[in-house]
C-alpha cells in the first residue's frame, strides 16, 4: 500500500462520520451518569449537572438485572459454541465432499437465514410450551443456533474452500488421520473464519429481543434486552432513562471487549505462505 | 526403503475417461525413477496413486512386497513433496519438519534430534523459528524436503517440485535433490514435465503420453534409442529434427539430398514407402570447420574416417543463434502433406506450436555461417532414426539398448483415441527387450 498524506477533506469526512456514529453512544454514557431525578424532569444539557455513580450501584445490585446478565452470557456463549462447532463440521463437509443434495443444503440454509424471525414466534411459543422448553435456556439456545447456523456455514465454507487441498493431503501423507488433519491443519488455518462466525453468532444471540421477550416469562431465562423492557419504574409515563442507559452501557461493554479481542485474529491472514504465492 | 511395483495400473474416472492406462513400472529399491510427459499424460495421477491420494481403478500397487491398493496414505509410509510445497503456514519451520514425527508419537528428544539433523542437511538451521510465509521460494522448497527426509519413509515422491522456482534456483535445487537422493539411497519417484530434469536426475525415465507408457529406459537409452516419434521429439533440447524420407537400398532420400545409411537400419525400413527421418541437431555441423574427430560417413562404411568429405549438403540458412559454446542454425524446408500431418499431431502432443517445418542444426562455435548464407552442412547419417509415419514407431530402434518399450497398442500409438485401445486391455508385450 502506498502511504499518502490525508487531505483536509478526508480528515473532515472522518470526523463527521465519527461524530455521527459515536454521538448516540456518548449520549447514553452521559445519561448513565445523571441522577434519576435529573432525567425524569427532562434534561436539555448534554453533560450531567452532577456526576453520579448511583445508577451503576443500583443496576449492579438489582437481582433481576444480574440474573438477566447471567442468562445473556450463558445463552449467548452456549449458542455460539454449539453453532460454531456444527457450522465448522457442516462447512467442512460442504467445502470438501461431493455428495447428493449439497446445493440443497446450502440453499436451504440460505432460506432459513432469510426467514423472518417474527413469523416463527407464535408457533415456537406453542411448541415450546408443549415441549416444556418455554422459559428455559435451551428454549432460546435452539432458535438462536438455528438462525445463526446458516450464516456461519456460509462464512466458514468460504474459508475452507480457500485452504488448499494439498495442505490436508500433505498431512495425510505425513501420517495424519482425517480427523488429525482436520484438527491440526484445517481448523487452525480456518481460525479467522471460525472467529468471524463466532462473533456474528454471539452478537445475534446477545442482542436478540423478539424471541427473548416472547419465549420467556421470568428471570429464569430472560436475557438483558428483554429484561430492559421491564425497567419501567414506578411511573409508566416516566421511565428511568438514566438506569436504562446504564444497563445499555453495561451490556455494550462485553461486545466491545470481544471485538477488540478477536479483531486481530480475524485480520491476521493466516494462510499467507502456505503455498507459493 | 522399498521397491515400488506398479502392475497394470489403470485409473478411470466416473465419466469413463482413463487418465492412466495399463501402466506397469518397477522401481527398484534405491532407484531414482522419473515420470515425465506433457501435461495431461497421467504422470501426477500415477504418483498420487502410489501415495494413496487417488484410488486405483484396477491393477496392483506393491510397495516393499506389500499390496497397498486399499491402504490409506498414512499407512503407506511414503514421503511426498508437493508442487506448491503444502507447508503448514501456522507452524514454524521446526514444527513443519517435526509434524510427521509428532503424528507418529516420537519423543521430544527424538523429534528435536531428527529435525536438527534434517535442518542441518538442508541448511535451514537459522530459519527454524520462522514461519513459511517469511521464507523465499527455495527455502520453502527445502522445508518441504525436510519434512520428507525427517521420516524413515519407504520412498520419496516428488510432484514437480521445482516448477515454481526460477531458472537459476531450479538448476541448483536439481543438483541438491540428486545429491540428497544419492546420499540417502532412498527409492524416489519424481514427476516432471521438464525433459532436462528427467535426463539429469533419473536412473531411469518413464515417458508417458495421454495415460500410456511410451518407453521406460535410462536417459541415455531414451536419447539414443527412442521407441517412437513422441519420445524422440520429447527428449532432447533442441528437439530432434523430423524430415520426410524414403529408403531405397542403403540410400535415404531426404529433402536436402540422398545419403547412405548403415545397412541394418536400411533393412528395417525397406518397402515402407514414405518415412519420417529423425536426426538430432548435434549430428549436423558446419562442414567448413569440421574437426578431425567426426567421421564423414557411417562407421565401417565407405566414408568412415576422419575429416569432412562426404555426407554433406548445401542449404540456405535462415536464422543463426550463437550461444558461445555452440550455435544453432535454422534451415526451412517443405514437407509432404502426409508427413506434415503426423508432425503437426506430434507438435500438439508435445504442447508445441505447429510452426513451419525447419531443420535445427547445431554448429561448432567456430563456425562463421551467417544468416542468409548458403552453407555446406555435414550430417552424420549413422545416427539417423527412421519412423513409420502411420504408427510413429521407430523402425531403427536398437531393442537391446532401449529399455522397456510396451507393445504398440499399449502405448496408445496405433489408436487415435486413447480410450479405444485401452478398453481391450492389452498386456505389456512379452517380447519386450530385457531391461538394460
Amino acid at each position: 500500500m502506498r502511504k499518502q498524506r490525508l487531505s483536509p477533506g478526508i480528515i473532515i469526512g472522518f470526523i463527521v462520520i465519527l461524530v455521527w456514529c459515536l454521538l448516540p453512544v456518548a449520549w447514553i454514557i452521559s445519561l448513565s451518569f445523571k441522577s434519576v431525578a435529573e432525567t425524569t424532569t427532562g434534561s436539555p444539557q448534554f453533560l450531567p449537572k452532577a456526576w453520579t455513580l448511583q445508577n451503576y450501584r443500583d443496576i449492579l445490585t438489582n437481582g433481576d438485572f444480574l440474573d438477566a446478565l447471567r442468562n445473556s452470557f450463558g445463552i449467548a456463549i452456549i449458542a455460539t459454541v454449539l453453532a460454531v462447532i456444527f457450522a465448522t463440521f457442516a462447512a467442512y463437509a460442504i467445502a470438501r465432499l461431493e455428495f447428493r443434495g449439497k446445493r440443497m443444503v446450502l440453499s436451504l440454509a440460505l432460506a432459513i437465514a432469510m426467514f423472518p424471525v417474527v413469523a416463527l414466534i407464535s408457533p415456537l411459543f406453542d411448541l415450546w410450551r408443549r415441549l416444556h422448553l418455554f422459559n428455559t435456556w435451551p428454549g432460546l439456545i435452539i432458535p438462536y443456533m438455528s438462525f445463526t447456523l446458516p450464516l456461519a456455514i456460509w462464512t466458514l465454507s468460504a474459508f475452507f474452500r480457500e485452504i488448499p487441498w494439498e495442505m490436508e493431503q500433505a498431512a495425510q501423507v505425513d501420517g495424519a488421520t482425517s480427523w488429525q488433519a482436520f484438527r491440526k491443519v484445517i481448523v487452525p488455518l480456518a481460525a479467522p473464519g471460525v472467529f468471524t462466525a463466532a462473533i456474528l453468532t454471539f452478537f445475534f444471540a446477545w442482542n436478540e429481543f423478539a424471541l427473548a421477550i416472547s419465549l420467556t416469562s421470568t428471570t429464569a431465562a430472560r436475557t438483558v434486552p428483554a429484561q430492559m423492557a421491564f425497567f419501567v419504574g414506578p411511573d409508566p409515563f416516566n421511565p428511568p432513562y438514566s438506569q436504562l442507559a446504564t444497563a445499555a452501557v453495561i451490556v455494550t461493554i462485553p461486545v466491545i471487549v470481544i471485538v477488540l479481542l478477536f479483531q486481530r485474529r480475524i485480520v491476521a491472514g493466516l494462510t499467507s505462505g502456505a503455498v507459493k504465492g | 526403503m522399498a521397491a515400488i511395483e506398479m502392475k497394470n495400473i489403470v485409473k478411470e474416472y466416473g465419466d469413463g475417461f482413463k487418465a492412466v492406462n495399463d501402466i506397469s513400472i518397477d522401481v527398484a529399491d534405491g532407484e531414482f525413477m522419473i515420470l515425465v510427459g506433457p501435461s495431461g499424460c497421467g504422470k501426477s495421477t500415477l504418483l498420487r496413486m502410489i501415495v494413496g491420494l487417488e484410488d486405483i481403478t484396477s491393477g496392483d500397487m506393491v510397495i516393499g512386497g506389500k499390496r497397498v491398493n486399499d491402504l490409506a496414505p498414512r499407512d503407506r509410509n511414503l514421503a511426498m513433496v508437493f508442487q506448491n510445497y503444502a507447508l503448514y503456514p501456522h507452524l514454524s519451520v521446526f514444527e513443519n519438519i517435526a509434524f510427521p514425527l509428532r503424528l507418529a508419537g516420537a519423543s521430544k528428544e527424538e523429534v528435536d534430534r531428527k529435525v536438527r539433523e534434517a535442518s542441518k542437511t538442508l541448511e535451514l538451521d537459522e530459519h527454524l523459528e520462522r514461519k513459511p510465509g517469511n521464507l523465499s521460494g527455495g527455502q520453502r522448497q527445502r522445508v518441504a524436503m525436510g519434512r520428507a527426509i525427517v521420516r524413515d519413509a519407504e520412498a520419496f515422491l516428488f510432484d514437480e517440485p521445482l516448477s515454481n522456482l526460477d531458472a537459476k534456483l531450479r538448476g541448483q535445487m536439481r543438483t541438491e535433490i540428486a545429491r540428497l537422493q544419492r546420499r540417502l539411497g532412498i527409492t524416489t519417484v519424481y514427476v516432471t514435465h521438464d525433459q532436462t530434469e528427467a535426463m539429469t536426475l533419473g536412473d531411469r525415465v518413464a515417458v508417458l503420453k495421454r495415460g500410456f507408457l511410451q518407453q521406460l529406459a535410462t536417459p541415455r537409452e531414451l536419447y539414443t534409442n527412442p521407441s517412437n516419434l513422441f519420445v524422440a521429439g520429447f527428449i532432447g533440447s533442441p528437439p530432434m529434427n523430423f524430415l520426410p524420407a524414403t529408403v531405397e537400398g542403403n540410400q535415404v532420400k531426404l529433402p536436402f539430398g540422398t545419403f547412405t545409411i548403415p545397412e541394418e537400419k536400411a533393412t528395417n525400413a525397406q518397402g515402407k514407402g514414405l518415412l519420417i527421418a529423425g536426426i538430432r541437431p548435434e549430428h549436423f555441423d558446419d562442414a567448413a570447420v569440421m574437426g578431425p574427430g567426426k567421421p564423414a560417413g557411417p562407421p565401417g562404411g565407405p566414408h568412415d574416417g576422419p575429416g569432412p568429405r562426404r555426407s554433406t549438403f548445401r542449404a540456405q540458412v535462415d536464422v543463426v543463434e550463437w550461444l558461445g559454446n555452440e550455435a544453432y542454425a535454422y534451415i526451412p524446408y517443405e514437407a509432404e502433406s502426409e508427413v506434415q500431418e503426423q508432425l503437426t499431431q506430434l507438435e500438439r502432443d508435445l504442447e508445441g506450436e505447429g510452426l513451419h517445418t525447419q531443420l535445427v542444426v547445431s554448429l561448432d562455435s567456430a563456425s562463421r555461417i551467417k544468416e542468409g548464407d548458403e552453407a555446406e552442412i555435414w550430417v552424420d547419417t549413422s545416427q539417423i532414426h527412421l519412423f513409420d509415419p502411420s504408427t510413429g514407431e521407430n523402425l531403427t530402434v536398437d531393442k537391446s539398448a532401449a529399455g522397456t518399450i510396451p507393445s504398440e497398442a499399449a502405448t496408445g500409438q496405433a489408436a487415435p483415441q486413447p480410450d479405444a485401445a485401452a478398453s481391450t486391455g492389452e498386456q505389456e508385450s512379452p517380447a519386450n527387450a530385457p531391461e538394460a
